[in-house]
């Protein structure tokens, strides 16, 4: 697939497709770390926003500032950073989430030059009038600094254009998960992890027609699951920076169908009103999308979700890759693996690191789990 | 046989520890008997604006303390190791770790905290809270009142004034309901001027170790810190903090100082280690050195310049925001820095805590700070407030020797 080798060489060097888009398109460029990131309205300002990750780099600058009991997502992308490999960043924004990226932003602030920098301090519950008008306030605040920053205006055509984009982004990756879900053989998850991280790192309108192509070709497929044997699974977590782990499982006979993830169904879910004030409907998609751990809306909605996805899709069982050191996730596991085993849906923790590790360990686990199921 | 007494520690040792104690015993009693007097028990974060509760003549009872308790009984390791076995990850804050076991087995110091009727939860010292009430909540199956009050890396926006004003009536709202009954706003009234008295109170106790010698060090002030953190708006903890006060004014009048011969002064930054305050407090008293400030204790007056005892209700929001723990580290090591001055300090005394991310991503950039605008050593020791298995005494002894070597030098003597 032609438009899938585009897509996996800009999210192989996420860096690079940046530098040149800067200096080819005369884009700037916003960085941000996580799906409470209101992209719609950076990409409203004309910029383009960019999700870091983290390299696998050596950490070395970092540790100069983060303890070794600091998740190595933060402790990558800081590293970067301080290296300067992020130096044509022209701004990054820090939407609040946990007390690690809290503190993130500030050490940011004070140790790294380069652009503007910009704190996004979102409520941290998601189901109150009170917390709802405060997160309009907030985002109507960052749309103002962002002008100011940018040193541009951002109209409401801006603002609903972008916001069409991107739910037809989101529409479209959607469309890519039905699919995946009733055919697991006519994609590698692996490129379904590209598909995906293509959305953060790639400009977004020529990101799109890549995107529709790939769907295109898809759905002409002819391939057909033969191998009805395969187990159907969920994976549940954060982010996942671990491609192989698709490969892994599918060696060991399964098929990721569906997840709960935030570098996976949880940035496209929801899609944002088209009618009415463009920053309202941008932050009733918050209000409504599905939460990430960090975020309070009730005591279960996170566990009611998961069992639903795995039901819906026809999941053999739930893999949970938690990052370590990640509290928020770490504190859920527990009420959601105990639902899961209410719902009698087996499931697997996994916890991950970003650097390199022993991928072996890695297999035989997974490999044991799935002979289970 | 009565142990013989060693009259020159007795004359150092604080007389209101008893009362304390007393005090502390009576409270827990009384809270613990609450099902029987038909008062209902709130569970609230030690940062969290407990006045209203005062006001509603509801038993606050903190789960942090509670933790601290754990940690000094040394219990830390057996309730963290049940948690871990209920699936709780050991990098999890030590303190939500053997809350929630001990919460399943009525375990620890004191069998448990009486159950809660509600959960009073504010961000304000880290989103570990928020996750944690989340699981009690879940547990307990009672209402949970969140305040959320946004981060103030920069500044505190009129968006999020606006913001936790509204949720500070939200919450006399939340209790009027749980409570059945309404608010007496004048009682608040006074319940907020008496907090802000102990606050102030405290504040003043604190202030004493200015004094060479001081007459009191972090040590000392982690433990009296319980009242202003569980009894803050009662009388009981200003009568308290006011003999408390005297106490340390005898003190300095008669030269009574609280390492026999002070001749460095330290701070201590992060919560204390509670299993090993008293090897620590030996361990820097061997040699020489007393630790006359910290930054945690503080933390329970230092929003007093945002509050209006005036109009309590409407500026704690700002007070409750704005507290050490809320804040940019530039403006945490600006605080620091007051504190190096205002107590005449040769060193600083870092505990990396691995519990408490809020507190302690961002210490080695405020110790660089400090070390730039003072030039004063520093010592980083890594370790947990609660959980024992983080802790290793060689390490941590060998390097506190280094380390005082070093302030030593500087202060040439
Ligand atoms: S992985 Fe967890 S701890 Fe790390 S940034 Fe994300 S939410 Fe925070
Ligand atoms: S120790 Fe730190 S992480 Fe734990 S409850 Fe206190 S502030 Fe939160």
């Amino acid at each position: 697939m032609e438009s899938l080798e585009i897509l996996t060489a800009a999210v192989a060097d996420p860096f690079t497709y940046a530098r040149k888009l800067k200096k080819d398109g005369g884009k700037k460029v916003v960085g941000y770390m996580c799906t409470y990131a209101p992209e719609e309205i950076i990409f409203a300002a004309g910029a383009h926003p960019l999700r870091l990750f983290g390299s696998n780099k050596n950490i070395i600058l970092a540790d100069g500032h983060l303890q070794a009991y600091c998740c190595s997502l933060v402790r990558g992308v800081l590293e970067d950073a301080l290296s300067g490999d992020l130096n044509f960043l022209d701004g990054m924004i820090f939407p609040h989430t946990c007390d690690t990226v809290q503190r993130l932003s500030d050490i940011w602030r004070l140790n790294v030059p380069a652009g503007f920098h910009l704190d996004v301090v979102l409520p941290v519950k998601l189901n109150t009038a009170s917390a709802r008008e405060y997160l309009i306030d907030v985002l109507n605040l960052f749309r103002s600094n962002l002008e100011k920053a940018l040193k541009v205006k951002i109209t409401g055509d801006d603002l609903r254009k972008s916001i069409a984009l991107y739910n037809e982004i989101r529409n479209s990756l959607k469309r890519v998960y039905e699919l995946k879900s009733k055919n697991p053989q006519i994609i590698k998850g692996k490129d379904i992890y590209t598909l995906l991280r293509g959305a953060m790192i790639m400009e977004r309108s020529s990101y799109l027609k890549l995107l529709q192509s790939a769907i295109k070709e898809l759905e002409k497929s002819a391939i057909k699951t033969t191998n009805t044997k395969k187990k159907r699974l969920v994976l549940s977590g954060g982010l996942c920076s671990h491609p192989d782990i698709y490969s892994v499982i599918e060696d060991a006979g399964g098929d990721v169908v569906a997840d709960d993830l935030c570098t996976g169904s949880r940035y496209f879910a929801g899609l944002i009103k088209t009618d009415g004030d463009p920053i309202t409907a941008i932050a009733e998609r918050y209000l409504q999308r599905v939460i990430c751990s960090a975020k309070h809306k009730d005591n279960k909605s996170r566990a009611e979700n998961l069992i639903q996805t795995a039901q819906e899709n026809g999941a053999d069982g739930v893999i949970f890759m938690l990052l370590k050191f990640c509290d928020p996730h770490a504190f859920d596991y527990p009420y959601l693996k105990e639902a899961l085993d209410k719902a009698v849906i087996p499931s697997l923790l996994l916890e991950v690191e970003d650097q390199p590790q022993a991928q072996g360990q890695l297999q035989t686990r997974i490999e044991a789990f799935l002979e289970t199921l | 046989m009565a142990e013989e007494k060693d009259p020159e520690k007795e004359k150092r040792k604080i007389k209101s520890v008893k009362k304390m104690k007393d005090i502390m015993t009576t409270y827990y009693i009384e809270a613990k008997m609450a099902e029987q007097t038909g008062k209902k028990v709130a569970w609230i974060t030690s940062g969290g604006p407990v006045e209203p509760l005062i006001a509603m003549d509801v038993i606050p009872v903190y789960p942090e303390n509670h933790g601290a308790m754990i940690g000094a009984s040394k219990m830390g390791i057996d309730l963290c190791q049940k948690a871990e076995a209920m699936n709780y990850s050991s990098d999890l804050c030590s303190y939500a770790r053997s809350d929630i076991s001990c919460a399943t087995v009525n375990g620890g110091p004191i069998g448990g905290l009486p159950k809660p009727d509600m959960l009073i939860c504010c961000n304000n010292i880290c989103g570990t809270v928020l996750k944690w009430y989340e699981v009690q909540a879940r547990y307990f199956n009672v209402p949970l009142f969140i305040l959320d009050t946004p981060f103030c890396h920069t500044q505190f926006t009129d968006e999020a004034r606006k913001y936790v004003r509204k949720q500070i009536e939200e919450y006399i709202l939340f209790l009027e309901d749980v409570c059945a009954k309404k608010m007496d706003h004048d009682r608040m009234k006074e319940v907020g001027k008496i907090s802000v008295e102990g606050q102030r109170l405290w504040q003043a106790v604190l202030d004493t170790a200015q004094n060479k010698p001081a007459p009191l060090s972090a040590f000392d002030a982690f433990f009296h810190l319980a009242l202003i953190v569980t009894l803050r708006g009662t009388k009981l903890a200003v009568d308290y903090y006011k003999e408390l006060l005297a106490e340390m004014k005898q003190r300095i009048a008669d030269g009574i100082g609280a390492v026999a011969n002070e001749k460095y002064r330290l701070l201590w930054d992060n919560l204390p280690i509670w299993y090993r305050t008293k090897w620590l407090s030996e361990k820097f008293a061997a040699a020489d050195a007393c630790l006359v400030a910290d930054t945690y204790t503080s933390a329970w007056c230092g929003a007093l310049k945002y509050i209006d005892e005036n109009n309590f209700l409407e500026s704690m929001a700002e007070g409750y925001s704005r507290i050490y723990l809320n804040i940019g580290i530039d403006e945490m090591a600006r605080e620091v820095i007051k504190m190096v001055d205002k107590y005449d300090v040769d060193g600083l005394v870092m505990h990396s805590n691995r519990s408490c991310k809020p507190y302690s991503f961002g210490q080695l950039d405020i110790q660089r700070i400090v070390r730039k605008e003072r030039g004063l050593p520093s010592l980083m020791i890594e370790a947990d407030m609660v959980d024992e298995r983080f802790f290793s005494e060689s390490q941590i002894a060998t390097r506190i020797d280094a380390f005082m070597e070093l302030v030593r030098e500087r202060k040439g003597a």
